[in-house]
């Protein structure tokens, strides 16, 4: 049951075949049984989890029944949770526990899914690897020896494990597509606005975008059915009516224009990621739609841009963990001042300690002209670019990342690490909805497929992959974990 | 030499919202602490800010009071720096996008003359909590219930000259805000405070002297006191051959002086940007010209209304003006008695007296301006006379009655107008009194009108005060006159 998507394992609740309880139950012992070799989940809720199946099961009896009611799922660990700790990946938020529940953990309470628990990330949501994490690096379940990609690292790896059905995980310049892509699921970055925002930590406010990750664009439609819509506690939350992301999943694709970007087709590209892209984009061909190359002639300053903008905006979050009223507070202070530095020095790693000085600099008197307003006028510019291009065809397509995944360790000096969200970043800088759709191997690591939509355009990027999916079956190859091989 | 005093005034204005500039709590005064500080209040991870569309409309309001520019699109800001008591490392401000541009507040002097002082810009923002340095043994509490207070801080130009001046503008502004009912303006809670900055400069020079800033002055008095004492430290140093440092300065209004708080280098960079969990606000055309319209009169209008249509003296029209609370009660006494000219003399005669050696503020006054207004309206259709009157509104203040004219009736003060009754009481009174009467006829004419004053105080000590004194006076002179 491990290996079935949400729609399947839908099917299978409602004919009786298991029950939530048996299926959250399997889970949860996979887990138990297989995390050690992968370290997805920082917290694993095995009672919370069983009640809320028994929950969703009388629900069923009940007759009650949504579309995804008794479905067991993961969340991030930057989601806060109500009586469960919520760490961001830091040492800073070791024995956090918030009063509440973010938003879109509430609505998917609210619809009968089942936490099993919190995923592993790199800390704050700052790195492409998973290597930032407070505990410890995550694997990746296709090769133990590469990384699982970043930040949303534990919720691909467990999604691609078998150990849920589906991971919700949050995306800033990357963090849900680049992962994705490295574990070979599919992932949905939606539109800047369309998901609530609070109560899931922030780390760059005009860039962090909450989304699902699963095993078909199917399932990540029925997780945005859940997560979407407009919320009274988040200002940048769009009031605009959610559709039934489900119900364009049946158009033909005949007609379709895509665009390629000939920047995410140059220089430093890995040829065999290339070569499982080009692969794609010709089935796309053989369902009937026309592909040609666009430009997005500013796409080479979002790394820069980026790196102004969200370490400016980090570093300005990230005060309020002073170790004050919550979060970790060193120990004997002598002052307020020795409270500050050492409360932060131990709390935060040496990434999100570069992301604070970085944005610290970038917005002090005498530099914030020469770069936050130069990176905001640049912003302007990159998602101009994309209005520019679907003006001429519908989506655009081009690889989530320039390799497969990478090996452990294998990217030490910071800006080698940052130019791997290189096709990434500027989607969150435009605000446009972006996925990853799994389409080949580069030898054992999975390859992704990016495509994008124009603004709150969803509803036709989840059609377009789930009709790849329907002609292709990269998305059903499962990784044998070591119970299996032996 | 001769020296000018230029002065600039930053006024911080709580305004009186039910809940908090960017969440839901309360932020009403006084409760236990940490009660009235939620999640978004305490900077809790995730939480976001919610803009509160009341902070809104009355920054607006004082926009439009002030005649001030209300721009389009303003933009709330991050100020950043570290605090124990700014629970997200950052204040939430306007900096380069306020939400009121430039206008002009009218103060009046003593001597009745009026100036315009320039505002440069009005701003939002929230307040931060409280540090508590006393009963923590050598720790500090930190009590977050101010914290989210919305604030309108009022930047004015350097347009003041005298502290006299600076007072007169925070009387101002403190008058505008309570009559548009922004702010119940209780500066004791620090619902106003204010930063004052100082500087002089030789008499006719044009460029300004370097300034100090005094923070949080938060009475008028103290704000003329921070001022005095800042000017003459300024000019004595100056006299000196010192030069005046830029820095920020506290009053300590028990040794009544200012203390250097710190210095131009010591200031923090508070490294501003657009705060990016709050959209820009966007105020069109007819939701400002809502706002316009529902104005209430402001003290200026009311001032001159006072003088013009109710023909009161240009101080009586200014004094009853002074606040919404007195202007209301004044027109209230006005109406029911229907005499302007009397409703201001007991306002401010006896009412204001009492209130006075009561330490009473109006709003808390134990009489009615209804009561005062049927008690004024009995003096003028002559139901008892002034001494009476007197005596009725002692009663009233007691409590004594729940109206004049109970109290009338109760105590027996009804004017006694009838001529035979006076006649009487006149009549026993020069029967008992025949060694004055002997005096009054012994004394030369032009003598008598000085001596009539016995007999008149004991006809109404006969009357209980009631008899009508002008009745008494002539019918006595009459009586008299006629045994001489």
């Amino acid at each position: 049951m491990h290996d079935k998507t949400l729609a399947e394992l839908t099917r299978s609740l409602d004919a009786g075949d298991f029950s939530s309880r048996e299926l959250t139950q399997h889970l949860l012992g996979r887990i138990d049984r297989l995390d050690g070799q992968l370290n997805s989940f920082i917290t694993v809720t095995h009672e919370q989890a069983l009640a809320a199946a028994d929950a969703a099961d009388a629900a069923r009896a009940a007759g009650k029944a949504g579309a995804l009611t008794g479905l067991p799922l993961a969340l991030k660990d930057i989601f806060c949770t109500q009586d469960v700790k919520t760490t961001a990946g830091s040492r800073m938020l070791d024995s956090f526990i918030a009063p509440y529940d973010a938003t879109v953990v509430e609505k998917l309470k609210a619809a009968g899914t089942v936490s099993l628990g919190k995923t592993n990330m790199d800390e704050f949501a700052m790195g492409s690897s998973n290597e930032n994490s407070h505990y410890g690096p995550v694997k990746n379940p296709w090769d133990f020896t590469a990384v699982p990609g970043g930040s949303s690292g534990g919720s691909a790896a467990a999604v691609a494990a078998g150990f849920v059905p589906a991971a919700i995980g949050t995306d800033t310049g990357g963090s849900i597509r680049q992962p994705a892509a490295f574990c070979g699921i599919t992932g949905l970055k939606p539109t800047y606005g369309r998901v609530s925002r609070y109560g899931m930590i922030a780390y760059a406010s005009s860039l962090d975008q909450a989304g699902p990750m699963a095993r078909s664009a199917e399932d990540c439609a029925l997780l945005l059915n859940a997560m979407a819509g407009h919320d009274l506690r988040d200002s940048t939350c769009v009031q605009r009516g959610v559709p039934d992301y489900t119900e364009e999943l049946g158009t033909a694709l005949s007609g379709l224009k895509i665009g390629l970007p000939s920047e995410y087709f140059g220089d430093g590209l890995d040829p065999q990621v290339e070569a499982a892209v080009r692969e794609a984009i010709k089935v796309f061909e053989s369902l009937g739609a026309s592909v040609r190359e666009v430009s997005l002639p500013h796409t080479h300053y979002a790394i820069p841009a980026y790196y102004v903008i969200a370490p400016a905006e980090a570093s300005s979050n990230l005060s309020r963990y002073d170790g004050v009223r919550f979060g970790h507070r060193c120990a004997d202070p002598v002052d307020l001042i020795d409270l500050y530095k050492r409360s932060r020095a131990e709390g935060f790693g040496d990434e999100v300690k570069r992301r604070i000085l970085i944005g610290t600099h970038t917005l002090s008197e005498g530099f914030f002209d020469a770069y936050y307003k130069k990176a905001q006028q640049v912003r302007r510019l990159i998602r101009q670019d994309f209005l520019d291009a679907f003006e001429e065809v519908d989506v655009l397509m081009g690889p989530a990342a320039p390799t497969p995944a990478f090996d452990l360790g294998a990217n030490k000096d910071p800006v080698s690490m940052y130019l791997q969200d290189i096709y990434t970043i500027a989607i969150n800088l435009a605000g446009i909805p972006g996925m990853s759709v799994p389409v080949g191997f580069a030898g054992k690591r999975p390859v992704g497929l990016q495509i994008l939509g124009s603004h709150f355009n969803e509803s036709r990027l989840l059609n377009v992959a789930h009709q790849f999916q329907l002609a292709t079956d990269w998305h059903r190859q499962c990784p044998a974990l070591a119970e299996e091989n032996a | 030499m001769q020296w000018e005093t230029v002065i600039g005034l930053e006024v911080h204005v709580q305004l009186a919202t039910r809940s908090k500039i960017f969440s839901g709590a309360s932020t009403a005064f006084g409760a236990e602490p940490n009660t009235q500080a939620c999640a978004v209040d305490l900077g809790l991870p995730g939480v976001l800010p919610v803009l509160n569309e009341a902070a809104v409309a009355m920054a607006v309001k004082f926009g439009l009071a002030i005649d001030a520019e209300i721009p389009e699109v303003s933009v709330f800001d991050r100020k950043n720096y570290f605090y124990p008591d700014l629970p997200k490392g950052y204040q939430t401000s306007q900096m380069y996008q306020p939400i009121v541009g430039a206008g002009v507040v009218e103060i009046t002097l003593e001597d009745g003359t009026t100036k315009p002082v320039r505002v440069h810009h009005a701003h939002l923002e929230e307040d931060a909590g409280k540090s508590l340095h006393e009963d923590f043994h050598g720790m500090t509490g930190v009590d977050l219930n101010r914290a989210g207070t919305p604030l309108l801080e009022i930047v004015s130009e350097p347009d003041m000259r005298s502290a006299k001046e600076a007072a007169a503008y925070l009387k101002a502004i403190h008058s505008i805000v309570t009559y548009l009912g922004i702010s119940d303006g209780n500066m004791a809670e620090g619902s106003m405070r204010c930063d004052v900055n100082v500087s002089v400069r030789p008499k006719g020079q044009e460029a300004f002297g370097t300034r100090a800033e005094i923070k949080n002055v938060n009475s008028f008095r103290f704000v003329e006191r921070a001022i005095a004492f800042e000017v003459e430290r300024q000019i004595e140093l100056l006299e000196d051959g010192g030069k005046v440092v830029q820095e920020t300065r506290l009053f300590d209004p028990e040794r009544d002086e200012t203390r250097s708080m710190r210095t131009k280098e010591e200031a923090n960079d508070y490294r501003y940007f657009p705060c990016p969990d709050l959209l820009p606000v966007v105020l069109d055309k007819a939701y400002i010209d809502h706002l316009r319209d529902n104005l209430p009169e402001l003290p200026a209008e009311k001032r001159a209304r006072f003088e013009n249509e109710l023909g009161l003296s240009a101080y009586d029209a200014s004094v009853l003006s002074a606040t919404r609370e007195m202007a209301d009660y004044f027109e209230e006494v006005k109406d029911v008695c229907q005499d302007a000219k009397q409703a201001a003399n007991w306002v401010q005669g006896e009412l204001a007296g009492a209130l006075n050696r009561e330490n009473l503020s109006i709003a808390n006054s134990p009489v009615s301006a209804r009561q005062l207004g049927e008690l004024v309206a009995r003096v003028l259709d002559d139901t008892i006379n002034g001494k009476a009157a007197k005596q009725v509104f002692q009663a009233l203040w007691n409590g004594q009655g729940a109206s004049a004219d109970d109290i009338i009736e109760a105590q027996g003060l009804k004017q006694v107008t009838d001529t035979g009754a006076i006649e009487a009481m006149i009549d026993q009174v020069i029967a008992d009194s025949p060694a004055q009467v002997a005096q009054y006829r012994d004394a030369e004419p032009d003598k008598r009108g000085k001596m009539i004053g016995y007999f008149v105080g004991q006809v109404m000590k006969a009357s209980r005060g009631t008899a009508n004194p002008q009745q008494v006076n002539e019918l006595l002179k009459q009586k008299l006159d006629a045994l001489c």
